[in-house]
């Protein structure tokens, strides 16, 4: 039944899905990326016009509008500083945060909804009003995990909480125990009236604000990549589930296309790292270094394998005539992304081909490295993905794993005892020669030795990444001077 | 500590043990290294580049001998006046080529003087060991410059011409042995352009060879291992060397160029290529003959000579590493520091007959003459040189074939149950929802589907600014906080939506800003 003053929102509302979809389309290719922000940008602005245009107008009074306009201008406020002062290194956090905002806003809207249903629920037969209910329900509970989940995340990720799993006796019971409890608490809370129904739909929130803490508290941090991305599916679905309880089609819409883009992510991370869902959610597998590594494969120290030092790398790297650098967490944890680009400048000057091997799991976010060497003004038709490259690495000559591990580990592929078996490494140990740049001996997140670094190929350069490239540099132009 | 490199005195020798960069890292490990004048004439290297990278010189040599480590090409020979390990330190040690068979007077004088003595060319095949292996170094050099000389006798091309003036075939190589020398015969020859045909006892080498780009040449009779415990190739039953000389014969007519690499360490070199080959041959063919120091694969060979046969050249060199001096003694010297870098390197610096590199190498020591090696060291290197066991190869093969199939199968099954739980569920929606609960659940199954679609289309670079941008638009929930905060009357409704309208303002204006930020800084190579 679409009034007269509800068809021009209505078709705002499409515009708006339409552009949403855009924006994300727009983001296939570097070139067309920048025209589908602003596609977004724009859609949001329509949505946010058709909205008004909608606006139960009894209600638009001044005090609403002083709310509304004070909130916007506020949290936009807050949004603009956030966005503009993050450092690059620290992308994930914010995104990870951000989350916790949709979910929290879901959670809010969910128990406004229930307390003043907008279209007039009252009028509702039963079972639309129950159906009501459940969407209510459902909001509220993926709004409050998301919440937790994403504070927890981003905590961990910035280091407030270590990074290691909290894995409590006991843990899929209480998880368990959580969703069984609120599924039960449903029932009573489609019967109670107003009153009690809020205390039920507050002590299920608490019960959600705390399942959301207790899983992501159990993953390991070196997995924060993949919830970070299944709780941007769950801040879509929260949304979406919004969307139902105010029957509004465009909250649906892009809660669908914000949930699909997440659960995109989340597998294709798994994917990346050769685990399941499951695992990475329910497994606490990822420690971050301050769990006890499982040592697999046998002992060998930093006395087995080659060290190099900064000048010997200067040398192979004019001889070479390819080289590819391969970037991990450990470079953008020394921020050493712009020495990194200067070097790889230099090389190309110097008539070399350089380019940069990225991994799907490398950094703390999908996408991360590419992030950060586009800061460094590296070209991105340099940055290649691992298919891209893997054909190429017999055919190069030098190849430089800056912070990198794991996902350049030869056991992936050969050592079927090895917990990464399986998982699409780059393969690195196939070229010429191999220059890894590392802090310590130490392991990589998943806790596995690397027999790369053994290789006969393989030249090991300790330190920290910042200071071992600009010897490299130094080490250059002192040659060059000479 | 004093480290010396003496000059080369071998007739054509132009080698040297040591290079600047060699020194450079001998002395940053603690070395004071004496080098004698001129030692890196022969290779092109000037007395003041070694003094630049921390070397003395040593205008008399005597010095240089007298250093505590002395490293050599090759072992000390009888000179004018006096035998050169004379010119050693007592209890010095000393690293050079040796070949310790047939050189009992050598070993004996080393033992006479307490000299420790290492022997590069013992070094086990193992792959520890791999850095510090002359012979394969030294080999892939020599295979090199093999094609490198038969071209310089060798009267046309390489590559085949197609020109306005004719067109001519590419020259025709086959290469007996794939070894390192071999193989690295195989690249140059194929970097040149022409068409290379291998044979090898050794069925395993099949692969690599092909993928350098040549051809295999295979026996009709069964091939035997061929492969002793070092990866070279052994002595061959006399049925199969027949089979072998027919082939040689037959391939012979339409050859230009033959490489033969045969060496078997200790032993005489086969001969595989024998009078009545070369003289089927075409005139103006080449023969290089790799082996010719310890007799030759072919048997017209003359050790150090170029002579013409049947109007063939036949290359006897047996200093093809020092026709390539430079680089020669670069890897030699690499080598070499890779050795005293796995005794530890100077401090640490010391015999370890643990060491089954080290013990292998020795040929004299404390006073003893320390060669052949016992056999149970040599059990130990053979068993270090193994392969893997062909069965975990299998077993690991047998897995990955095995993964694929097991979890398609299981895909397949998930696949099949989740759909019918989907079905089942649409049912039990479709038969008790109400129909505007419906509308809204088509719109949001399309709406997956539609985002499924696209965002499998986002290139993997740009995930960030993919999740910072739904970041943003997940920020629509607003439109929820708006509905909300207008519901009427101030009451915690209103209030709770406004604090949603707040805190998704947040959302929307950091997301799209951050977004903007990152793409503003992907830029093209210009």
């Amino acid at each position: 039944m679409i009034t007269e003053a509800q068809s021009m929102p209505t078709v705002l509302y499409v515009i708006a899905a339409v552009l949403f979809i855009l924006s994300l389309g727009g983001l296939a290719s570097q070139e067309t990326a920048r025209r589908g922000n602003t596609y977004g940008i724009v859609g949001m602005v329509l949505a946010i016009l058709a909205t008004f245009l909608l606006g139960d107008f009894e209600g638009w009074n001044l005090t609403a509008q002083v709310m509304i306009y004070g909130s916007v201008a506020v949290g936009g406020a807050i949004g603009a500083v956030l966005a503009l002062r993050v450092a690059m290194t620290a992308m994930p956090e914010l995104v990870a945060i951000l989350h916790s905002f949709v979910g929290l806003a879901a959670v809010f809207v969910g128990w406004s909804s229930f307390l003043h249903p907008h279209s007039g629920a009252e009028e509702l037969s039963k079972a639309a009003q129950n159906v009501h209910l459940v969407e209510i329900w459902v909001g509220v509970f993926i709004g409050a995990i998301t919440f937790t989940g994403s504070v927890v995340a981003w905590a961990k990720l910035n280091g407030r909480v270590s990074g290691k799993p909290l894995l409590m006796p006991q843990r899929h019971m209480i998880n368990l125990a959580a969703v069984v409890g609120s599924l039960i608490l449903l029932f009573p809370f489609l019967d109670a009236g107003s009153g009690f129904g809020f205390t039920l739909l507050l002590i299920m929130s608490l019960v959600a604000f705390g399942l959301g803490w207790h899983l992501v508290m159990a993953i390991g941090g070196a997995d924060m990549p993949v919830v970070v991305s299944l709780l941007n599916s769950y801040s879509g679905w929260a949304a979406a589930a919004a969307g139902f309880m105010l029957s509004n089609d465009l909250l649906i819409v892009t809660g669908a296309l914000v949930g699909s883009s997440g659960a995109i992510l989340s597998y294709i991370m798994c994917h990346a790292m050769n685990r399941s869902i499951w695992n990475v959610v329910f497994g606490g597998f990822g420690t971050d270094g301050g769990g006890e590594p499982v040592q697999v494969g046998e002992a060998k120290s930093a006395d087995d394998c080659n060290h190099t030092d900064a000048d010997e790398v200067a040398q192979a790297a004019k001889d070479a005539r390819s080289i590819v650098i391969v970037p991990g967490y450990g470079m953008a944890v020394a921020r050493a992304q712009h020495l990194v680009r200067e070097f790889s400048d230099q090389m190309k000057k110097n008539g070399a081909t350089v380019r940069y091997a990225i991994h799907p799991v490398a950094g703390r976010l999908p996408g991360h490295m590419n992030v950060l060497l586009a800061e460094a003004g590296v070209p991105y038709d340099t940055v290649l993905e691992m298919e891209e490259l893997n054909d190429d690495f017999p055919e190069t000559d030098l190849v430089l794993v800056i912070g990198a591990n794991d996902i350049v580990n030869p056991g992936a592929e050969t050592d079927p005892a090895s917990p990464i078996y399986g998982m699409p490494v780059l393969q690195v140990w196939k070229s010429k020669k191999v220059v890894v740049f590392k802090r310590s001996m130490r392991m990589g997140y998943a806790g596995v030795a690397n027999e790369l670094f053994f290789n006969e190929n393989t030249d090991m350069l300790f330190g920290d990444a910042k200071d071992t490239v600009q010897a490299i540099l130094n080490a250059l132009s002192g040659k060059a001077a000479a | 500590m004093q480290l010396g490199v003496p000059r080369e005195t071998g007739p054509g020798e132009r080698r040297v043990a040591a290079t600047p960069a060699t020194v450079k890292k001998l002395t940053k490990w603690g070395y004071e290294v004496v080098i004698e004048a001129g030692a890196g004439a022969g290779a092109k290297i000037d007395d003041a580049a070694y003094e630049e990278a921390g070397a003395t010189i040593d205008p008399s040599g005597d010095a240089a001998w007298g250093a505590d480590v002395v490293l050599k090409v090759n072992a000390p020979a009888a000179g004018d006046e006096r035998h050169e390990v004379d010119r050693l330190k007592d209890g010095a040690t000393i690293a050079s080529l040796v070949f310790p068979v047939g050189k009992d007077d050598l070993l004996k004088r080393y033992a006479d003087k307490s000299v420790t003595a290492l022997a590069l060319d013992q070094v086990p095949r193992i792959s520890r060991a791999q850095k510090m292996d002359v012979l394969s170094s030294m080999a892939n050099i020599a295979g090199y410059r093999a094609v490198i000389e038969a071209s310089h006798h060798y009267s046309g091309f390489f590559a085949g011409q197609m020109t306005a003036a004719g067109r001519t075939r590419p020259a025709q190589v086959l290469i007996i042995g794939a070894g390192v020398a071999g193989l690295a015969a195989i690249a140059a020859a194929r970097g040149l352009g022409a068409e290379v045909y291998v044979f090898d006892v050794r069925p395993a080498v099949k692969e690599q060879a092909e993928s350098l780009g040549a051809r295999f040449l295979l026996l009709d009779v069964a091939m035997e291992g061929g492969e002793t415990s070092g990866g070279y190739a052994d002595i061959m039953s006399d049925e199969f060397i027949a089979a072998e000389m027919a082939l040689f014969r037959e391939k012979a007519k339409d050859i230009d160029i033959v490489i033969t690499t045969a060496l078997i360490p200790g032993k005489k070199a086969p001969v595989l290529f024998t009078e009545d080959m070369v003289e089927t041959m075409k005139t103006g063919g080449v023969v290089v003959d790799l082996a010719a120091e310890q007799g030759g694969n072919c048997a017209l060979t003359e050790a150090d000579k170029v002579v013409v046969k049947h109007g063939v050249t036949i290359i006897g060199y047996t200093d093809m590493t020092s026709r390539l001096a430079a680089h020669a003694s670069q890897f030699f010297a690499t080598n070499l520091t890779h050795l005293l870098d796995d005794m530890g390197k100077h401090e640490d610096f010391k015999v370890d007959l643990e060491d089954i590199v080290v013990r292998k190498a020795l040929v004299a020591h404390e006073g003893a003459v320390t060669w052949p090696c016992p056999p149970e060291v040599e059990e130990k290197a053979r068993v270090a040189a193994q392969p893997p066991k062909p069965e975990a190869d299998a077993s690991v093969e047998a897995r990955k074939a095995a993964t694929p199939a097991k979890a398609g199968v299981s895909n397949f099954a998930g696949g099949l149950v989740a759909s019918a739980v989907g079905v089942a569920a649409l049912y039990g929606i479709g038969m008790y929802a109400p129909s505007e609960f419906m509308q809204h659940f088509t719109v949001f199954v399309l709406s997956c589907f539609i985002g499924w679609q696209v965002v499998w289309n986002v290139t993997p670079a740009l995930h960030t600014p993919l999740m910072s941008v739904t970041n943003a638009i997940s920020g629509i929930i607003i439109v929820g906080g708006i509905l909300q905060a207008t519901t009427g009357e101030v009451s915690l409704a209103t209030i709770l939506g406004a604090v949603a309208v707040l805190v998704a303002s947040i959302n929307i204006a950091g997301g799209f800003l951050v977004t903007q930020r990152m793409l503003a800084m992907f830029r093209k190579e210009a």
